[in-house]
């Protein structure tokens, strides 16, 4: 589905990406872990085209897609969400859903004045969609609150939503978990399991939560310093020594030397 | 104590100048907040953009009149307004495609682009003297007055008059027909959510599969309208000369900024809240003093605060007294 290779992005001496090769493959919903600053979100906004890469390519089913803006991408299917979430502040839920799939009729200036059956019908059936992903998202009370005012738990469902808008091909979402409470964490997690069963997007999750990880994420990669580790499932992850290294150093390693020595 | 002949000299010498100034500087502003807004960047050629929008305006009705087209009592302009706005927009995206899509590809910051745009200034600048000539031009016509000094005196029988210009009341109601247009576009149209959506958060915008390029030229274009309606309007209340236009820069961004950079409501507001200011300021208070107070207390002096040369210093003290103690303005804008 996707495929990343031999990627950099550096900031100036910094190596954030620093020579990353991997393969998503389609229908999966691959776990993507490692330590903090191991480059796993500067990679994301790579792929989803915010940044462009310093070198290296990235193709989605066979198709060269390195440095493509943003909202290129998403007419090809390729979505993502953000860390911490973003949402239009000022506009209500429901709206910021509608705001979705781009190139609508009424983004035309000539429609806007002379094709307002087309508009309407339009807006019609994209208020019913969202309705729809509300309803599956379990947050069909707050479609006329203003987004802005939301907790961070159904901002982060809110951008969930904003992928169902659209037939995405592949997903990638950003600490989806991060500051949610386990309940919302847990329908986040049945949510991704029903699209990629029932729709069959293919997802890629950026996630701390082990326990998150270990339910939905198959394969699992593991990236440290701007590399990729490991890559296969969680058990696997969990005991390769060259992972326990990243999360835990070097150190504790030395000790227990120290302490096999007798020292 | 004479508190109606006060109200009328009150009215005549400070509202209807300052609601007409008003309304012209806040569809200046509007067209800065929304740069501000949606390309994020100062956009310091717009007092110029004004003056060639009006420039154009001011040729194709000095074609209409030569041509015998009249639109009866009301200033040939206002027919020839929407070829102006036309010429403008295509300059405005010219320059957009020549010089600011260059510096958005690359991701300039903020500052570069408004360096930029200081140079479109110069050029716009130079190319509108070049074409018009930097002098007074006149291109008003159709009827001067609505009501006359001496007629409003006749028919109350106060010993104060009231004019109305003709021009003064159509620039209020153009500037609420403009703005309720405008308000309605960006609320209830597609087009007009995407800019908000894209104003709002662009990263997200761009996720959301809105193209930045549509919304860009969408804004230019209204930009280009905008500013040509305020500039064609001041130009018929007082006169067209491409040196007040630049000029009227600092009260535009002034107006922005009280009222909030890229909140739309605010560039209103500080549009009244900078006129105002600026003529009450400005105006000689002896005649309606003479009228409120007792005849004892008549001020000898003309009770005027400053000298009318330097009403730009008022929109310039408000701008500092803003920035100090609400760097975002009355209405919540985005920091300077």
């Amino acid at each position: 589905m996707i495929r990343v290779e031999n990627l950099h992005k550096h900031f100036g001496g910094f190596h954030a990406v620093d020579g990353a090769s991997l393969e998503i493959q389609p229908g999966s919903i691959t776990g993507l872990i490692g330590p903090n600053g191991a480059g796993k979100t500067t990679l994301f906004n790579v792929i989803a085209g915010v940044l462009p890469p310093t070198s290296g390519r990235v193709t989605m089913a066979g198709e060269d897609i390195t440095g493509l803006p943003p909202h290129a991408l998403f007419h090809k299917g390729l979505l993502r969400t953000f860390q911490i979430a973003h949402e239009f502040s000022s506009m209500t839920c429901r709206e910021n859903l509608m705001m979705v799939p781009g190139n609508q009729a009424g983004e035309q200036l000539w429609n806007t004045w002379f094709g307002r059956k087309r508009i309407a019908d339009e807006e019609r059936a994209l208020r019913a969609k969202a309705d729809e992903v509300l309803e599956f998202l379990t947050i069909s009370h707050l479609a006329d609150h203003k987004a802005g005012q939301v907790s961070g738990g159904q901002k982060k469902l809110l951008e969930l939503g904003r992928t169902m808008m659209v037939d995405a091909k592949i997903v990638f979402l950003d600490e989806v978990g991060a500051g949610v409470n386990r309940t919302l964490l847990n329908t986040i997690g049945d949510a991704i399991l029903q699209l990629n069963k029932e729709r069959g997007y293919t997802f890629v999750v950026i996630e701390h939560d082990m326990d998150f990880i270990g339910k939905i994420c198959n394969p699992v990669i593991c990236m440290a310093e701007g590399k990729v580790l490991a890559e296969g499932t969680l058990a696997q992850i969990k005991a390769n020594e060259q992972v326990i290294e990243a999360y835990l150093g070097t150190g504790l390693k030395n000790k227990d030397k120290l302490a096999e020595a007798g020292a | 104590m004479d508190f109606l002949n006060a109200f009328v000299a009150l009215s005549n010498f400070v509202l209807i100048p300052a609601i007409a100034y008003g309304s012209q500087l806040a569809l200046g502003a509007l067209g800065v907040t929304l740069i501000y807004g949606i390309l994020r960047f100062s956009n310091f050629a717009h007092g110029d953009t004004m003056a060639f929008g009006t420039m154009a305006t001011v040729l194709i009705t000095w074609w209409f009149q030569s041509m015998g087209i009249s639109f009866g009592p009301l200033p040939t302009a206002l027919l020839a307004l929407p070829f102006g706005i036309a010429v403008c927009a295509a300059l405005v995206l010219l320059t957009d495609r020549g010089i600011y899509r260059f510096y958005r590809r690359v991701k300039a910051k903020p500052i570069i682009l408004v360096m930029a745009s200081l140079g479109v200034m110069f050029i716009m600048n130079g190319l509108v003297r070049f074409i018009i000539g930097p002098d007074d031009q006149r291109f008003a016509d159709g009827a001067r007055f609505i009501v006359t000094a001496g007629e409003f005196k006749k028919m109350t029988g106060l010993s104060e008059g009231l004019a109305l210009k003709s021009t003064q009341a159509i620039t209020l109601v153009t500037a609420i027909v403009v703005v309720a247009a405008l308000f309605w576009f960006l609320n209830k149209t597609r087009t007009g959510k995407s800019m908000r959506a894209y104003s709002d958060n662009e990263d997200l915008a761009l996720l959301s599969g809105i193209n930045p390029e549509r919304v860009v030229m969408v804004t230019w274009l209204i930009v280009a309208g905008l500013a040509t309606i305020a500039g064609v309007l001041y130009g018929l209340d007082k006169s067209f000369k491409p040196f007040t236009y630049f000029q009227l820069l600092l009260p535009i961004f002034a107006s922005a900024i009280v009222g909030g950079l890229g909140n739309p409501l605010g560039a209103i507001a500080g549009g009244f809240v900078i006129a105002f200011s600026e003529v009450m300021v400005t105006y000689a208070w002896k005649k309606v003093a003479g009228y409120i107070l007792p005849e004892a207390w008549a001020p000898d002096g003309l009770v005027q605060l400053m000298s009318t040369d330097y009403k730009f210093a008022v929109s310039f003290a408000i701008l500092l007294i803003v920035l100090l103690f609400k760097p975002t303005g009355l209405f919540k804008g985005k920091s300077v």
